[in-house]
């Protein structure tokens, strides 16, 4: 009797692993390292491989020139450039200047927006990747009042 | 509980146009407690996924630089009216939330 227990606590607990693993495996996509980051290249080279993104004028880039709320910065990136893969946002100036990252399935298009967090003046960078290569387009953003606490 | 995430979906031919907005506070780690001065803890959103009728549209990797309650805006070819879309997102705390809506 006491043997059957065990081995059904076991078992159970076998199954508890199994549960858990997608979890783990989804987790580890998160590029970690990319984001914790504190300069723009190191960012970049975790993430790409690669530390110099073509600037591309079939990139747009739309931020305000004058942000009055670093809290709430408006971003809008969209390309022309094919086979795209990701669209990152960078901030240089940022404490981790990676700010988000939008994987892009075939289907989707290459058109995102959000919004984000300056905690100063600084220069935005939209990084895209398609399968051809890294391109880039930048655009400064001045922060009136800084939006990272402190 | 009821899903805090707020979507709007605009179907125009074969694209889908997608706006959402979901609640969470987005700590960036770095913030004080204005009662006791002490550092309030890192809580964002770390990964947002989008499906439609099971197919990934749009996974979004956030760091704390995104504003607090986030907004994401997107669009994907493929769609019709009648599809289930699907928004999730995980924290860094494992908490999770969802809505499902469907396209028309």
């Amino acid at each position: 009797m006491d043997v059957g227990r065990r081995l059904l606590l076991r078992g159970g607990a076998a199954l508890a692993v199994l549960a858990a693993l997608p979890r783990a495996v989804l987790a580890a996509v998160w590029p970690e390292k990319a984001f914790a980051a504190t300069e723009a290249d190191a960012a970049m080279s975790a993430l790409f491989g690669a530390t110099e993104a073509a600037p591309s004028d079939q990139i747009t880039l739309k931020v305000p020139e004058i942000a009055e709320n670093g809290a709430v910065v408006p971003v809008t990136i969209s390309t022309t450039l094919e086979n795209v893969e990701s669209i990152s946002i960078v901030v240089e100036n940022n404490p981790r200047p990676l700010a988000a990252s939008f994987e892009i399935p075939a289907g989707t298009l290459p058109n995102v927006s959000s919004r984000i967090k300056m905690g100063e003046t600084s220069d935005v960078v939209a990084v895209v990747k398609t399968q051809g290569g890294i391109y880039s387009a930048t655009k400064q953003v001045k922060v009136t009042i800084g939006g990272c606490g402190g | 509980m009821a899903s805090k995430i707020k979507v709007k979906a605009k179907l125009s031919g074969d694209v889908a146009e997608i706006k959402s907005l979901m609640l969470h506070p987005m700590e960036t780690g770095s913030r004080k407690d204005a009662d006791t001065g002490e550092l309030v803890p890192a809580h964002h959103i770390t990964q947002l996924t989008v499906t439609n009728n099971d197919k990934t549209v749009m996974v979004a990797n956030l760091s704390t630089a995104v504003s607090k309650n986030p907004y994401f805006g997107f669009s994907f070819s493929g769609a019709k009216a009648g599809d289930t879309l699907k928004v999730s997102w995980v924290d860094n705390k494992g908490a999770t939330d969802e809505l499902e809506t469907v396209l028309k």
